[in-house]
């Protein structure tokens, strides 16, 4: 209260509006300055010969190929593996289950998943997938961590764009007779696809971004996956080795650089999708 | 007309079964942890694993407290950092900057979301361990370091939720302060933080989350040695990095450790959640009442 006598309520609002504008400013530069330093120092690294060709002596000179291909691998069968399970539940919670109480269950189950810690993940793949279910360090085992990682992603962001379809479309349906099965498939997965491509989108990104959950899942191998029963090694494990084990600063900037170009190309993709579902709903 | 009965049914059986899915997936994940870990916390005992001050597996020593009492730190320091920056820039893009430059910065934070932990850890590891390290002095991996990477790394989650809760404010309530007679700050200060409280909160606990449960990227830049610090710049090992550094090479007892360890983290971010959930409720209760 001290402060509101010393300081007129315009003076109060002028210099707020510095520190709010000043506070906007900081986070856009933070991000400038991380996305700019990797790319400036990683671009020069990045080239065709670089992007695909093997690595030599561990990674100290060469390409990062293997390891793009171990990234999109375990990502398509994280994805192939998450994307049913997540849309399948989106689809129960949303159109199904009505107040049932497993509603708050699974979606209290979907949070759980969402923040329970990398590393956790990793240890659960180590000893279920494996160990006990015997499937060794391979892209499988590494792909199943990360479809568990991704599933809460793809199920609370379907989930979202499956309810927020307008009564009347599926009212409209069942009105033509159409059964409630249809409905879903005719009516409202079409609509609420790219909402549904949002969440797989954006739980595939989980996937690419992690090294701690896959760590002891995919195994380090620098050979070329061909199987998914073979090992592997996503790009930021590798980012991870390079930087850590001192082995080369120059590649580590090249595949930073690499992922970081990921990322932005599948945030203006999904921005892209979002923006043209909402049209869509809004337009219609 | 009985064959589509029957497929309608057969269907949502399935659909069904997707759903209890992660239900039994977190299930199974916890068996498994506990399953692995019971033999270290039976053959340590509780309270010497979760309060023993000293960590040498090679002596078979395993006392977890330097490491939370770091993950507590780290965690702290980091929100200390993000907290007043992450609200202060919601705050500024939801009621004060114009749609069209909401609409350039949405994609920002997401992009930072986004980029790879690992990433963070070695922009980290290649600038600002270097950079503190000529300015305070010592090796530059510190907890200083790894709290500073870890708020850059919650600053989105925490602007994302924060904005969500100050959106969802009613416009209404907004108005009749500027009605009467209100500055933009006072209504912000008196009406849409107040209201908007529960949910920053909320923001505030999962970022809290995000934090101690975030491993390589801390693990790059907090030295990893095991102590209870006495300065910020000393270097730290937090729970998680233990468990990415020495599972490697951990067997028996040992392996057993990491994974009762993986409890202590798991239980951390059950209690978190909880605590949300309790404050979101409550918020929905205010709002009915009144």
């Amino acid at each position: 209260m001290g402060f509101n006598r010393l300081i007129s309520p315009k003076t109060a609002q002028k210099i707020m509006n510095i520190v709010l504008i000043a506070s906007g400013a900081i986070i856009f530069l933070i991000l400038l300055l991380i996305i700019g330093y990797i790319l400036i120092k990683g671009l020069p690294v990045v080239n065709l010969e670089f992007l695909f060709s093997n690595p030599i002596d561990s990674g100290k000179s060469g390409g990062i190929f293997p390891m793009i291909i171990s990234t999109l691998y375990v990502t398509l069968v994280a994805g192939l593996i998450a994307t049913p399970l997540g849309l399948g539940a989106a689809i129960y919670i949303s159109e199904y289950a009505g107040k049932n109480p497993i509603v708050g269950f699974v979606r209290f189950g979907a949070e759980i998943l969402a923040s329970l810690p990398s590393i956790v993940f990793g240890l659960f793949g180590l000893a279920f997938f494996v160990i006990f279910a015997q499937l060794k360090w391979s892209i499988l085992s590494g792909g199943l961590v990360l479809a568990i990682m991704a599933l809460p992603t793809i199920f609370q962001v379907s989930e979202l764009a499956i309810s927020s379809i307008p009564n009347s479309y599926k009212e409209g349906s069942y009105g033509l007779g159409a059964s409630k099965w249809q409905t879903i498939y005719k009516v409202i997965l079409p609509t609420a696809i790219p909402g549904i491509a949002t969440g797989v989108i954006l739980g595939m990104t989980r996937a690419i971004s992690e090294a701690a959950a896959v760590m002891f899942a995919v195994g380090s191998s620098l050979k070329m996956p061909i199987s998914i029963f073979d090992p592997g090694r996503p790009l930021p494990l590798h980012l991870y080795i390079l930087s850590t084990e001192g082995i080369s600063i120059e590649n580590a900037y090249g595949t930073a650089a690499v992922l970081v170009i990921m990322v932005l190309i599948i945030t203006i993709f999904s921005n892209y999708l979002i923006n043209k579902y909402q049209k869509k709903i809004m337009g219609e | 007309m009985n064959r589509n009965k029957l497929s309608e049914f057969l269907i949502e059986k399935g659909l069904l079964i997707t759903a209890v899915f992660s239900i039994i997936i977190i299930l199974v994940i916890l068996l498994f942890i506990i399953i692995q870990g019971f033999p270290a916390v039976y053959e340590i005992g509780f309270f010497k694993f979760v309060f023993g001050l000293s960590w040498f597996p090679s002596d078979s020593q395993y006392g977890l407290l330097p490491m939370i009492v770091c993950s507590v730190y780290v965690t702290l320091l980091s929100l200390v950092m993000a907290v007043p920056l992450s609200l202060l820039s919601s705050i500024f893009m939801t009621e004060i900057a114009p749609d069209n430059l909401t609409r350039f910065v949405k994609p920002v934070i997401e992009t930072l979301a986004g980029i790879p932990s690992v990433v963070y850890g070695f922009f980290g590891l290649t600038v600002l361990v270097p950079l503190m390290r000529e300015i305070f002095g010592g090796t530059g991996f510190s907890l200083f370091t790894a709290s500073i990477i870890l708020a850059v790394m919650i600053l989105p989650t925490i602007i994302s939720v924060s904005q969500e809760a100050l959106r969802s404010v009613p416009v209404h309530y907004k108005e009749a302060s500027l009605g009467l007679g209100a500055t933009d700050w006072q209504t912000i200060k008196n009406i849409t933080v107040p209201c908007a409280l529960p949910g920053i909160i909320t923001a505030i606990i999962l970022g809290m989350g995000r934090a101690i449960g975030e491993t390589l990227a801390v693990m790059m830049v907090a030295g990893n040695v095991v102590n209870i610090p006495g300065s910020i710049f000393d270097p730290v090992r937090t729970i998680t990095s233990n468990i990415a550094l020495e599972m490697g090479y951990a067997m028996g007892i040992h392996y057993n450790a990491l994974f009762a360890s993986a409890i202590v983290l798991f239980l951390i971010i059950l209690i978190l959640l909880v605590i949300a959930k309790y404050v979101q409720n409550k918020y929905k209760m205010d709002i009915r009442g009144s």
